[in-house]
């Protein structure tokens, strides 16, 4: 097979593979901090404050890892240095 | 559609103007208006301070904004949040700026650029030691790497670095997917759907400034903190003797 086309089939394999599968922990993370966040905020609803804005920073932080699998294929699918070899390669 | 196509991830790679070694980019465009609009707001806002009962509104709006700042800093850091208000405040308020204003068509936030975003992580980086050495003295400061045990010093520096990147990262992937999205769903549906996840990019740039800020502020705090506990306790433990 050309080197042009298996980069790019193998791009877009991995990064709709890196977001798929980088989602799920962070997926999973996220239900179970909410979960725990709803119970504290039934059982103290006086702390209120503290718990959502605990919350927000941690979701923020699990999330991070989201992130950084979305930035992976992003860079994968739009600006990937060995199609942009591989492509000035192949134009001179 | 807006300035940056598809393909582009970055607001670096929209140039506007060439000359030379030296290339105005979207980037430093859009950071330069940001700048020049919240100068040039405070300054009109500033220039009539009142102390009586009626107010300007925009006056209003500043004290709202400054002493909410205020207040949650001093309940992160349970410290006095004069010496941090200037350095994480304007941390907040320059990505909060920009991160509302990327609803407006054409403009493109500069937070959406890995530069940017590591340009303020880095001056997280540069803070942390400052405020650390300030409140307890170089030799304090670097004991803290040597905390648990002195096998912690590796861990500590290697956590130094990696959440400066992670600082960085997550805005940057935050605001980047943001827009990225919608151009995505600009190609796709549209209609009506795009303004929806405009409306969630609002909440998240807003969400991404707050944590922003209060991650500098923890990372500020646990180096000016410790200190303070063990001197506190000593006092405690003072009382305690002078009681007994």
């Amino acid at each position: 097979m050309e080197s042009i086309s298996l980069i790019g089939m193998a791009s877009v394999i991995t990064a709709g593979l890196t977001i798929g599968i980088g989602a799920i922990g962070p997926a999973l993370g996220e239900g179970r901090s909410v979960a725990q966040a709803l119970s504290a905020l039934a059982q103290q609803p006086d702390e209120a404050n503290r718990i959502t804005r605990t919350l927000f920073v941690g979701l923020a932080m699990i999330e991070s890892t989201a992130i950084y699998a979305f930035v992976v294929s992003m860079i994968l699918l739009f600006a990937n240095p060995f199609w942009d070899y591989v492509v000035s390669n192949a134009g001179g | 559609m807006d300035l940056m196509s598809i393909k582009q991830i970055s607001p670096d790679q929209v140039i506007f103007w060439h000359w030379g070694p030296i290339s105005l980019n979207a980037t430093i465009l859009f950071t330069w208006a940001v700048m020049a609009l919240m100068v040039l707001g405070s300054w009109l806002i500033t220039r009539r301070l009142s102390t009586d009962v009626h107010l300007s509104r925009w006056q209003n709006l500043l004290e709202v904004v400054v002493n909410g700042m205020r207040n949650e800093i001093r309940d992160i850091s349970r410290q006095k949040p004069d010496p941090y208000l200037y350095f994480v405040g304007t941390l907040f308020l320059f990505i909060l700026v920009p991160n509302i204003l990327s609803v407006i068509p054409g403009f493109i936030t500069p937070t959406a650029s890995l530069s940017t975003t590591a340009g303020l992580a880095i001056c997280v980086f540069a803070a942390v030691p400052i405020y650390g050495i300030m409140s307890r003295g170089l030799p304090g400061y670097l004991r803290q790497y040597l905390e648990p045990t002195v096998f912690m010093l590796p861990f500590n520096v290697i956590g130094e670095l990696s959440r400066t990147l992670a600082l960085a990262v997550r805005l940057f992937g935050n605001m980047m997917s943001g827009t990225k999205i919608v151009a995505i769903l600009l190609a796709i549906t549209p209609l009506v759907f795009p303004v929806v996840m405009h409306a969630l990019g609002l909440l998240t740039g807003v969400i991404q400034a707050y944590i922003f800020a209060v991650l500098a502020m923890v990372y500020i705090a646990s180096a000016t903190r410790a200190q303070q506990q063990t001197k506190r306790e000593h006092k405690n433990n003072e009382r305690k003797g002078e009681n007994s």
